[in-house]
């Protein structure tokens, strides 16, 4: 959420920018030039798929976007929060480092592509190879949500971290083929029943333990209050996980 | 039945009347070929011809000699095809090979001759007479706009960023986890003394060369490692790999045994986990694709020129258009003879074009469209001499890119077997008894040397054309005669057989 529904309304500068019409290059130009400014919540009103928000910016500010962010929102971004109200293109949180997005309604392709921290939370659906080679180091655990469904290669390569769909309203699978195929790191959990012919080969179902029930409660509630949706009918034991069972898949390719 | 059926390719004799039983033998080789059991013995099976034993026994005492073992010929089966059929025999396995290119594929550098002066035309000194290497990599202005300015003149035009470098040789990407970090700051500091460029490969940044990040490119590849915010703009360019000279088109598996505490760090993935490189850039599916990356990357650090590099695949001359054409500022072209610290030997020796051939099909497509300007070319993958340098450039490069040159002046000596993490010689390799043998400064030197020698015989070469910049040699194929090259060659490389 913005940094304004936890208490610092005060100390918030706050200003909207009317982005109708603008060249992306302008509008990011923009926009860290309000970042060196000074401000910490930048409203861009009218945005219709101008690419690259957010891109590479590292301070901590909040960025709402009314209308449809285009491709590679919050590439590379390394801390800033960023709210859309609307649907998201594809490359959202490429490479992303830290930082937040919430996107009120669908997201694109290839979300979370190298992703190594932050979290993403989409309340709709999201497109094609989402979480590829999404990957946790140290404290750094990336964190995608989808309230929807997820179309192949969901969790592609994956290397950690933890992806979540919720699949609210729809009926299993809820994703397509080659789910997590060569996946050698972090979880996967999916709300109802995995299909195995659906699943790449270096993964496998396993049991939710103690851990994952608490950490899937403790996200699906943040998840909730961004999302402004009621997920009580939600409960964790009605999720799937899926884990690669071997964090060298291919180790045993080559010979000298 | 025995273990092996593959013979020893090396035998290992020690002279044990020379022999003091120094033992540095044994800490010298880190393949484990020495052992001692009252006398020193030798296990020639484990050897690589990497000569680090040679050169640090003080009593000259240790031969390493090809295995003269017979072999009934065969002109189509040769022996490393019998070995490499009992290996997949055995195993299952790829066949898993370092550095570049080891069949004997025509080299079109070694039948190229360049021009000189004589009489009509002269030549120049370069002792005597100023010689420019100097060379700016990345796009050009369509046309320059000038006012006049006080009785001068003043340059209206704004030009992008550009990368400046000293002499036209850069240092190509090797990533610190197939190599030590010895190895990068070699090529760090040499890099500086030099006025060129290192290129971080794609393992990650170590924070011990920041001092140096004014001659570094970052590199963006498949698997992301280390790419975040500040490492984007700590260098002076970053270059998106797309492909590698010695394995087009797929991926790589750094093994887990290679990921300790440090490299960890620079890649920013847990240690001991293997770091795949995905073979595609997975948001990079069409040029249009390339565009936007090149342009995120351009958002992300305030406009730095981009680089892109491919391997020279057959329609290398339309990738090169549409990446100009994406927005590139840089154009790195790596030739099927490049290095690597790992690929299976079927891609590196199979794959790819030579780096001769791409050059000049580059140049011409993009001058053909008008469009040489918006990039510059770099071309790797092969350059073994000055002499390999001028001609790259007279094809059409703006500058060159060294990896295994470069290696081979820190000690390497080409045995091939990278991918061990074996290497004798501190250089492709992480343990750490191995990599302490490299002191950077030593290995900056000879660096420097090498480089500075090379700058030397190129400006020998140019004063001998009579010209006094590289840049008049640039794509001057005019300057190049070719010997021994069939017609169509001839013809796709825009250069006369000599006599013509």
């Amino acid at each position: 959420m913005s940094k304004a529904a936890t208490g610092r309304e005060e100390e918030l500068k706050s200003v909207t920018v009317d982005a109708t019409g603008v060249y992306y290059r302008e509008l990011n130009h923009r926009v860290r030039e309000l970042v060196d400014e000074g401000y910490r919540e930048i409203i861009l009103d009218g945005v219709n798929g101008q690419r690259y928000i957010g891109d590479g910016l590292v301070d901590d500010v909040t960025i709402i976007i009314n209308g449809v962010a285009g491709n590679d929102l919050g590439a590379f971004m390394d801390g800033p929060t960023v709210i859309v109200n609307d649907n998201a293109q594809d490359g959202v949180a490429n490479t992303m480092n830290s930082g937040k997005i919430v996107v009120r309604g669908h997201a694109g392709d290839v979300l979370g592509y190298g992703m190594r921290g932050g979290k993403v939370f989409v309340t709709g659906d999201v497109g094609y190879r989402v979480g590829i080679h999404m990957k946790s180091y140290k404290e750094q655990v990336p964190v995608i949500v989808a309230g929807g469904r997820a179309g192949d290669f969901f969790g592609e390569y994956m290397a950690g971290g933890v992806m979540v769909l919720l699949g609210l309203g729809e009926e299993p699978p809820l994703t397509g083929d080659y789910l997590g195929t060569g996946m050698h790191g972090g979880n996967i959990f999916l709300r109802g029943p995995v299909f195995e012919d659906q699943l790449g080969k270096e993964v496998r179902q396993f049991p939710l333990d103690e851990e994952d029930r608490c950490f899937l409660e403790g996200l699906l509630e943040e998840f909730a209050a961004d999302a402004g949706m009621d997920l009580s009918g939600v409960k964790t034991d009605e999720f799937s996980k899926l884990s690669p069972f071997s964090h060298r898949p291919y180790g045993n390719m080559y010979c000298y | 039945m025995a273990g092996s059926m593959v013979t020893s390719e090396f035998l290992v004799e020690v002279d044990h009347q020379r022999c003091r039983r120094c033992k540095r033998c044994i800490l010298n080789c880190g393949f484990g070929v020495f052992d001692f059991q009252n006398m020193t013995t030798a296990d020639s099976s484990k050897c690589v011809a990497c000569h680090r034993c040679v050169v640090f026994c003080p009593e000259e005492a240790i031969t390493i000699t090809r295995n003269p073992l017979a072999f009934k010929e065969h002109p189509s089966w040769e022996v490393d095809r019998r070995k490499a059929i009992w290996k997949q025999a055995q195993s299952s396995g790829m066949i898993l090979t370092g550095m570049g290119n080891d069949l004997p594929w025509l080299n079109v550098f070694d039948h190229l001759l360049i021009d000189a002066c004589q009489v009509t035309n002269p030549s120049i000194d370069p002792l005597r007479e100023p010689m420019e290497l100097k060379t700016f990599l990345g796009r050009k202005p369509d046309r320059l706009e000038v006012s006049a300015d006080n009785g001068g003149f003043r340059l209206q035009t704004e030009v992008g960023n550009n990368v400046e470098l000293a002499v036209p040789i850069m240092f190509s990407g090797m990533s610190y986890g197939s190599v030590s970090l010895n190895v990068h700051k070699s090529l760090a500091i040499a890099a500086e003394k030099l006025g060129t460029v290192m290129n971080t490969g794609e393992g990650g940044l170590h924070p011990e060369l920041t001092p140096y990040t004014d001659h570094i490119i970052v590199q963006c590849a498949s698997g992301r490692f280390g790419v975040h915010s500040d490492y984007l703009n700590a260098g002076v360019a970053v270059e998106i790999k797309i492909g590698q000279g010695a394995k087009p088109g797929i991926g790589g598996h750094l093994p887990g045994e290679k990921i300790g505490r440090e490299v960890s760090g620079t890649r920013m993935i847990p240690v001991g986990t293997d770091a795949l490189s995905p073979a595609p850039h997975h948001d990079i599916y069409s040029i249009e694709d390339l565009r936007q990356l090149i342009y995120a990357l351009k958002e992300a650090t305030g406009y730095k020129p981009v680089s892109v590099k491919i391997a020279t695949v057959h329609n290398v001359a339309a990738i090169a258009s549409g990446i100009a054409r994406a927005g590139a500022d840089i154009i790195y072209l790596d030739g099927f003879r490049g290095g690597t610290g790992a690929s299976p030997a079927v891609i590196r020796d199979h794959v790819g074009i030579p780096v001769e051939i791409a050059i000049a099909v580059v140049d011409k497509q993009l001058r053909s469209e008008g469009i040489r300007n918006l990039v510059s070319i770099i071309a790797a993958g092969g350059i073994r001499s000055s002499a390999d340098v001028a001609k790259a450039i007279a094809l059409g490069a703006d500058a060159v890119g060294v990896g295994t040159a470069a290696l081979i002046a820190l000690g390497c000596r080409l045995c091939q077997k990278c991918y061990t993490g074996n290497c004798s010689w501190g250089i492709a390799t992480q343990r750490p008894e191995l990599t302490d043998r490299l002191d950077p400064d030593w290995g900056a030197e000879r660096l420097v040397n090498l480089i500075n020698a090379w700058s030397l015989e190129l400006k020998e070469v140019l004063g001998a054309l009579g010209v006094n910049a590289v840049e008049s040699l640039r794509g001057n194929r005019e300057r190049l005669r070719a010997l021994g090259l069939d017609s169509t060659t001839m013809d796709i490389l825009d250069v006369k057989p000599a006599g013509r």
